[in-house]
């Protein structure tokens, strides 16, 4: 299969500018961000609280409210379809059929009020029209699958008698359950203690070899991106600073806020030298009701000159697969 | 449905219907008034008689040893017997009681059935037109009493219009369908100002009830889904924003029986609120302790019933 596999666009977000009103002004969350997926790859899409990632994942669902957001500009193409016009109607028949997401609080993503078998069963009823008993035999398959004991019982349980890891497993099944092509995953570990975050990010890669979906991974931890993604997008202030496969990212990281990110990634390898003190990005991120003109990261930049207030750098490849958005 | 936790909420209830009855039949004997009032200033009836009467009813007896003697007999079925009516207080209660419960029942299931849908309709659209009409409408409600709601609906629809009676009459002369409808038309006006005003502040709750589900994480994940906006709300909003409502119903049932006597003062309705006026006016105190128990009996019921809808509507809730 890897050597007959030819790159195959599923997911293609072009200058994509989600807003938001609010009684300050137009807060632009996301600003002209290009993305795209291929299909069965993972990529990651990284940045600090507030730089736009989770508002990109939501808006490929069209998950966003609207008010007070808004889809400025831009195209999400999914197979080569926009879906930015798309009616409600036509969009729930994309969504967890071909495009699945689950989030960062396990503890607040499942419905109080209803068992977990219950609210698998209503999507696996809803998109492959089985009968309450078939959909719900298909929801213990996949607890099973994800690997929680005794799915038979639990299947008529309430998310409450779960932990928070057992719930986000319940997430994956039920985000899982309809076969989608891509799974958007936002800061799914986020929540987790970090040996539950391992078993979770276990479990994807399991799913993704079972399943062979590919995976939109948000986070903000640079080590789950090394472990797990073929590609990965840096993103700052609502933009798209820089792009590259994994291994281009950590080896030769082009922009300086990338930079910054891979130097805060505390190093077993370093900590015994001299300079044991963590580096940190100094400053925090702009305002995006007033995004300074030109690069959004110059104020916080080591290398800033005059020009990088002057306009904004544009993206451009600086090696095969490797985009930057810097005048360096 | 778990009976053994609804047969242990029964018998917690025995205890707080104790101390309510306590707590009524010591007010009762500390007020003023003497049911023998009237004798007094007949010239025709010697004091000694009346003197006598007090005795034999047992009225210059300490007042826990009345306390005693009155929860006995009731224990026994024994509710009293009427000053005023000379009728046993439990026969008295139950010619009463249907026309109250009927009266408020119907109320609450008019306020209910027409706060919910607003009040989700509201919240779906926050600010739309259909919110800020609604908003103005239970505003209203919730601000005026009934016993001005009650007269202005009477000039207009029995007095301007004369479509409705205002005056509720037990002693209706037609039979079969007719009996009913005369019974429904003259209800009207009665369950319509005590559900409107019920109907106000619980249509201000369910939307904020149903503003605050709406932006939680799983309605996100509902809608993630693919189910549709209905369903989502419907489903996954709706049951959810109504678990805050059921307790502000329960908890609102003492103030909408209190709301029900006024109401039954204003459109002459036979209930057993109008009957507890009455009695507190004659000085009639075992049908005003009989009233006032049934009272008690109803909120600590309803109170019981919230509960247990509670517990069905919330799975964290555990019935132990």
């Amino acid at each position: 299969m890897p050597d007959t596999f030819v790159p195959d666009t599923l997911l293609d977000i072009r200058g994509l500018k989600t807003w938001f009103k609010t009684e300050d002004g137009m807060v632009r969350a996301v600003d002209g961000v290009d993305l795209h997926i291929d299909r069965g790859e993972t990529v990651g899409v990284v940045g600090e609280s507030g730089c736009g990632k989770t508002v990109t994942a939501r808006s490929v669902l069209k998950l966003i409210d609207m008010p007070p957001g808004r889809f400025e500009a831009g195209q999400i193409l999914w197979q080569g379809r926009d879906l930015i016009p798309l009616e409600q109607a036509e969009m729930n028949r994309i969504r967890a059929r071909e495009i699945a997401i689950i989030f960062q609080e396990p503890m607040t993503s499942l419905n109080p009020v209803y068992t977990v078998g219950d609210q698998i069963a209503e999507v696996i009823a809803l998109h492959q029209k089985l009968s309450p008993r078939q959909a719900m035999a298909g929801a213990a398959e996949m607890l099973r699958l994800v690997n929680i004991p005794n799915p038979q019982k639990r299947v008529h349980d309430y998310p409450h008698q779960f932990s928070g890891g057992m719930r986000q497993r319940v997430m994956i099944a039920m985000a899982l359950s309809c076969q989608p092509k891509l799974l958007i995953a936002d800061e799914p570990t986020t929540a987790l203690d970090v040996t539950i975050q391992a078993q979770i990010l276990e479990l994807m890669q399991e799913m993704k070899e079972k399943f062979g979906m590919a995976i939109m991974l948000i986070t903000h931890a640079m080590g789950v991106v090394a472990e797990t993604c073929q590609r990965v997008t840096v993103m700052y202030a609502g933009k798209v600073v820089e792009e590259a496969p994994v291994e281009a990212l950590f080896s030769d990281p082009r922009h300086p806020y990338t930079q910054g990110l891979i130097r805060s990634i505390p190093r077993i390898d370093r900590a015994v030298s001299r300079q044991a003190r963590l580096e940190s990005i100094q400053g925090t991120v702009p305002s995006l009701l007033n995004p300074p003109a030109g690069c959004r990261f110059a104020a916080r930049c080591k290398y800033a000159m005059d020009i990088c207030t002057q306009g904004i750098p544009p993206l451009k490849e600086v090696a095969p697969g490797h985009r930057v958005a810097c005048v360096l | 449905m778990n009976r053994q936790y609804i047969i242990r909420r029964l018998l917690i209830a025995i205890p707080s219907l104790l101390g309510i009855s306590v707590i009524l039949f010591g007010i009762l004997a500390m007020a003023p008034g003497d049911p023998f009032e009237e004798l007094a200033t007949n010239p025709a009836i010697p004091p000694e008689v009346r003197m006598a009467l007090r005795a034999k009813f047992g009225l210059d007896d300490p007042v826990w040893q009345r306390y005693l003697h009155w929860f006995a007999a009731m224990m026994q079925g024994d509710w009293g017997f009427s000053f005023q009516s000379r009728i046993d207080v439990d026969k008295l209660i139950l010619q009463r009681l249907p026309v109250t419960l009927i009266v408020v029942g119907a109320s609450q299931i008019l306020a209910i059935s027409v706060a919910i849908p607003v009040g989700v309709l509201a919240a779906v659209r926050p600010y739309s037109i259909f919110d800020q009409i609604a908003s103005t409408f239970a505003m209203i409600g919730f601000s005026l009493p009934t016993f001005f709601t009650g007269l202005v609906l009477i000039l207009v629809f029995s007095i301007q219009l004369d479509w409705l009676p205002f005056v509720y009459r037990a002693d209706i002369n037609a039979t079969g369908w007719a009996f009913y409808a005369e019974h429904i038309k003259q209800s009207i006006m009665p369950v319509v100002v005590l559900g409107l005003a019920q109907a106000g502040t619980l249509v201000r709750f369910m939307r904020s009830s149903v503003l605050d589900v709406i932006r939680l994480d799983y309605v996100t994940t509902a809608r993630s889904k693919g189910i549709g906006e209905r369903k989502v709300i419907v489903r996954h909003v709706v049951r959810n924003a109504l678990i805050p409502v059921v307790t502000l119903i329960a908890l609102q049932l003492p103030a909408v029986f209190g709301g029900a006597i006024v109401t039954e003062q204003i459109f002459r309705v036979p209930g057993i609120g109008s009957l507890l006026i009455a009695a507190i006016l004659a000085n009639d105190t075992p049908v005003v302790m009989g009233v006032t128990f049934v009272f008690a009996c109803l909120v600590v019921l309803f109170n019981l019933i919230a509960d247990i809808l509670y517990g069905w509507l919330d799975p964290r809730i555990s019935f132990r």
